[in-house]
């Protein structure tokens, strides 16, 4: 069984419990060892692509585009710009005499033909290569057309998805301060990584207006150009998913003293204390918010609580592995599991830092297995040895788990369900509970034999306490 | 030459070369695929074809780093085998090259040779590699130049001469090659199909995840290729200088028999053919009576279908095809759109309606779908017929998709879709007069219960 881990892997494993805590992590990906990661390029374009309004091409060969043509569930109240991919798709003539022409050709044919409020140019492997000065073409472009284009640096190959992550919210930041801020409340907040999947975003904005606070700018879910530029006027930034956009945030703190919190949308105390968290930044501003807010929570549990207690009593005792993109997501995922009585046993992250792994460490229970960029064949191992019921990942997991007879929860970008808010609470435990409580999984060879070896047992005990 | 007028590419009718690459090697037993590049592109890649095929579809990649597409990723190469060869057991690795190594530069056939040398010690594995640069071809490119990879380096020596069949099926799905050997073995002839994903993509449920999935050519029917009755190679497309079938041939003498992929009767009939005259054998009565209850089929159905307008789009195999069923059943494809570009594609639609149009469809090759759609404004047609991501257009147009080839990922079951023969030809039928009944009866306020 040992053998599915890579000799140079073992420090990014650890049990709880079992030696002091330490964790390697943001190393580069073990060459062979099928990483579920992806690139630098994939960071960034997950975190800009929401932004509805904007142009996204991608400057290089065709694959790096057509992969991430319209995979993500971000949803737009209005233009659907965001849900096309653009690319250069690079030719061999272009990748031996530069693609700087044929770049400048394309982001003026497709602002002519769609006119949006911006242009992002995200460059992938082979543009670091080739040597195109995409700033430069960018300069140029944003001067014929008066629109902002804004170069993404994010060559696949210079990290994973957190340096991608940077790349975006460099880009976001040179389009901050540069918009009108007239008439915007002093009780007004940005909302930072949220990307709006099914919707996710107009649930919190929908709970901030309750609350009586303004929302500036979405960065990105649902996300405008113009807002963008006008977010240095809130008074707060809201951040979730510390790793996609904390960036931004220090960034806009450091340059226009815009404090900040981190927050988490998933689970119960997470969602209410992130909303507690904002009321208590604005409460001697606005006396009242704290009483809204603390009257928006107790309406909100008093409809969701029962509705719970339905599904928990199907779920209790499960067990659950958690392999998500950013550790921060875990930590939520392991409290609203706890709400459902299911215990994480195995949890892991493709980006996770050593202060995310710390943190994970202080909250899950003794013997759970923490893992850094983990890849199919641990990710089965441990599935099996820690006997898990479900597993929480994204597309690439979701095979993992079906083939050992193992329910599965997608929560990553491509989700099609709205997971956040007291609302999100329910539809994940409907989700969670329709997997794990399924009657299919006695079928599966693996919860056959398993499902007989403990027929055998209670029926060996039987028959040995008549003995007695 | 591309058909488009446009520099930018939107919405793309096509994918990148190693995915195919990647698919071709994962239909050899024991075989894991393994990408010479960055991280992203086998990531991106298995997600999007773990979305059709619902399957683990495990790519090694070398993941090469800032430094290493500075100085070479040579040494991430020979590390990365030697991790798959250890954590896999894999008996053959397939090297596909991305964009990035081809523009780096790296020379993987002389790292592949250092690497021998240099372990040559251990137990090795078969390591097959292909060159597959994205920015000069599709993933259609990859499959084929992986394929014929595969025969050019696995097949080593003429054997001695037995009666098993070469099929050389391009890329159809798992239900199609399952329907392929079956049809082999009632002509009393064992396939060798390069590749086969027909067990390897489509697993059942089992005990225990497996490592490499099962399924795929054996290595050893691969060598023996070169003793084979002869081949048959599916696809009237163009791809490369020297075909697998082409390259068995000059060094084996293996005759090989191109044939389209057969779907609809004439193209079935034509890989019929093929078999009778490889094999001397005459058309057992099953296939016989498939035929003659296709023919009824037809006729049941075709005044639903008379006239309708279609468009067709995908990789360039899977279109020509499609154009040739559709001519014969009386559907009128008014464009026939491709993201690559293929020397023959023109002459090859020509050829397949020959006899039954009075002229080809309109063909663009090198388009993407804004080129399509925008076209389709002007042309009215009835219905769609390619992969899942024409269905906005789809959508848009207010016409329904009939959905065929890779990548199906807003249905349930790409992978057991039957295309070929004519049984696979029937369940197309089928499919595609319903489509157009159910847009009737749902355009209709009269709710008719007979149709
Ligand atoms: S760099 Fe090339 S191989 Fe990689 S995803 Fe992009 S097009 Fe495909
Ligand atoms: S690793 Fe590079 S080439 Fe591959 S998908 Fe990412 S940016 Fe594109």
């Amino acid at each position: 069984m040992e053998q599915a881990i890579f000799e140079e892997r073992r420090d990014q494993i650890h049990r709880k419990g079992e030696g002091p805590f330490e964790l390697a992590c943001n190393r580069d990906s073990l060459a062979g060892a099928v990483s579920q990661r992806a690139c630098v390029f994939c960071g960034s374009r997950v975190v800009l692509y929401p932004i509805a309004d904007a142009l996204h091409l991608v400057h290089g060969p065709i694959g790096c585009a057509v992969y991430t043509w319209d995979i993500r569930g971000a949803l737009s109240s209005g233009p659907e710009l965001h849900r096309l991919s653009f690319s250069t798709d690079l030719q061999e003539k272009d990748v031996i005499f530069g693609g700087e022409k044929k770049l400048k050709a394309a982001l003026l044919e497709l602002i002519e033909r769609h006119k949006p409020n911006a242009a992002f140019v995200y460059a992938t492997c082979i543009v670091g290569i080739i040597g195109d000065d995409v700033g430069a073409v960018c300069r140029d472009v944003a001067q014929q057309t008066g629109i902002p284009v804004i170069p993404v640096q994010s060559e696949g190959f210079k990290g994973n998805k957190r340096e991608g992550y940077a790349a975006a919210c460099k880009a976001m930041f040179t389009l901050a301060g540069t918009g009108d801020t007239s008439g915007i409340s002093p009780v007004s907040v940005n909302i930072l990584g949220d990307f709006n999947l099914a919707g996710e975003i107009w649930i919190i904005r929908e709970y901030f207006k309750r609350m009586g606070v303004e929302v500036v700018a979405n960065i990105t879910g649902d996300g405008r150009v113009a807002d963008i530029k006008r977010c240095h006027g809130a008074a707060l930034n809201v951040v979730q998913c510390s790793g996609a956009t904390m960036e931004l945030a220090q960034m806009m703190q450091e340059k226009f003293g815009t404090p900040f919190l981190r927050v988490s949308y998933l689970g119960i105390e997470d969602m209410a204390d992130s909303l507690y968290a904002v009321a208590d930044h604005f409460k001697d501003r606005d006396p009242g918010i704290v009483e809204r807010t603390q009257a928006l929570v107790r309406e909100e549990l008093s409809r969701l609580l029962p509705e719970l207690h339905k599904y928990r009593q199907d779920l209790e005792g499960k067990k659950v592995a958690v392999y998500v993109g950013g550790a921060f997501k875990a930590f939520s995922l392991i409290k609203a599991f706890r709400h459902l009585g299911m215990k994480v046993v195995l949890v892991g992250s493709q980006t996770g830092t050593k202060e995310d792994y710390e943190e994970l460490a202080a909250i899950c229970d003794p013997g759970t297995v923490i893992v850094d960029d983990s890849n199919p064949l641990e990710l089965s191992k441990f599935v099996k040895e820690l006997d898990v019921d479900l597993f929480v990942g994204g597309v690439k997991e979701r095979p993992i788990a079906h083939k050992l007879g193992v329910g599965f929860c997608d929560h990553n970008h491509e989700r099609k369900e709205a997971l956040e808010g007291f609302v999100g609470m329910l539809n994940f435990a409907k989700e969670v509970h329709a997997s794990a409580t399924s009657p299919i999984w006695r079928f599966v060879p693996r919860r056959e034999a398993m499902a007989k070896a403990r027929e055998t047992r209670t029926a060996k005990r039987a028959a040995g306490g008549e003995g007695i | 030459m591309s058909d488009s007028p446009y520099v930018s590419t939107t919405n793309a009718c096509k994918l990148c070369t190693p995915l195919g690459a990647a698919l071709a090697f994962r239909g050899v037993e024991g075989a894991i695929p393994f990408l010479h590049g960055s991280q992203g592109c086998a990531t991106y890649m298995r997600r999007y074809i773990i979305s059709h095929f619902r399957e683990p579809m495990d790519i090694a990649s070398s993941a090469l780093g800032e430094k290493q597409a500075v100085f070479g990723g040579g040494p991430n190469l020979k590390k990365g085998i030697l991790n798959v060869m250890s954590k896999y057991g894999a008996k053959v690795v397939g090297v596909a090259t991305t964009c990035l190594t081809e523009t780096i530069g790296d020379d993987v056939p002389r790292l592949l040779a250092e690497f021998r040398k240099e372990f040559g010690d251990l137990p090795l594995p078969e390591i097959v590699n292909v060159s597959t640069p994205s920015y000069s071809g599709t993933h259609m490119e990859g499959w084929h130049a992986a394929t014929a990879a595969l025969a050019s380096q696995l097949v080593r020596e003429k054997v001695a001469a037995h009666r098993r069949v070469n099929l050389i099926p391009g890329f159809v799905s798992p239900a199609d090659l399952r329907y392929f050997k079956e049809i082999l073995a009632d002509y009393g002839v064992a396939a060798t199909v390069l590749p086969d994903i027909s067990e390897s993509m489509d697993r059942p449920a089992l005990l225990d995840y497996e490592k490499l999935p099962a399924g795929g050519t054996p290595l050893a029917d691969i060598r023996a290729m070169s003793g084979a009755l002869g081949s048959i190679e599916c696809g009237r497309a163009a791809h490369m200088a020297e075909s697998a079938g082409d390259n068995l041939e000059r060094r084996f003498g293996v005759k090989n028999h191109r044939v389209g992929i057969p779907v609809g009767i004439r193209e079935t009939d034509a890989f019929f053919d093929a078999l009778e005259a490889l094999t001397g054998a005459p058309m057992p009565e099953k296939y016989a009576s498939e035929r003659g209850k296709l023919v009824d089929a037809y006729v049941d159905g075709h005044k639903y279908v008379a006239g309708k307008r279609a468009i067709v789009y995908g990789e360039e195999d899977m279109v020509i095809t499609m154009v040739a069923f559709l001519a014969e059943i009386g559907v009128k494809p008014i464009l026939a759109a491709t993201g690559a570009k293929c020397r023959n594609f023109k002459q090859a639609l020509a050829d397949v309606v020959e006899g039954i149009l009075p002229e080809p469809p309109e063909a663009r090759e090198g388009v993407d779908f804004h080129d399509i759609a925008e076209q389709a404004a002007d042309l009215a047609p009835d219905l769609l017929v390619g992969h899942s991501k024409g269905y906005r257009y789809a959508k848009d147009m207010g016409v329904p998709l009939v959905r065929v080839g890779f990548p199906i990922h807003d249905r349930f079951g790409g992978q057991r879709m039957l295309h070929v023969g004519y049984r696979g030809t029937q369940e197309l039928f089928d499919r595609l007069v319903n489509t157009i009944l159910e847009r009737k009866q749902e355009d209709s306020a009269v709710g008719y219960g007979y149709l």
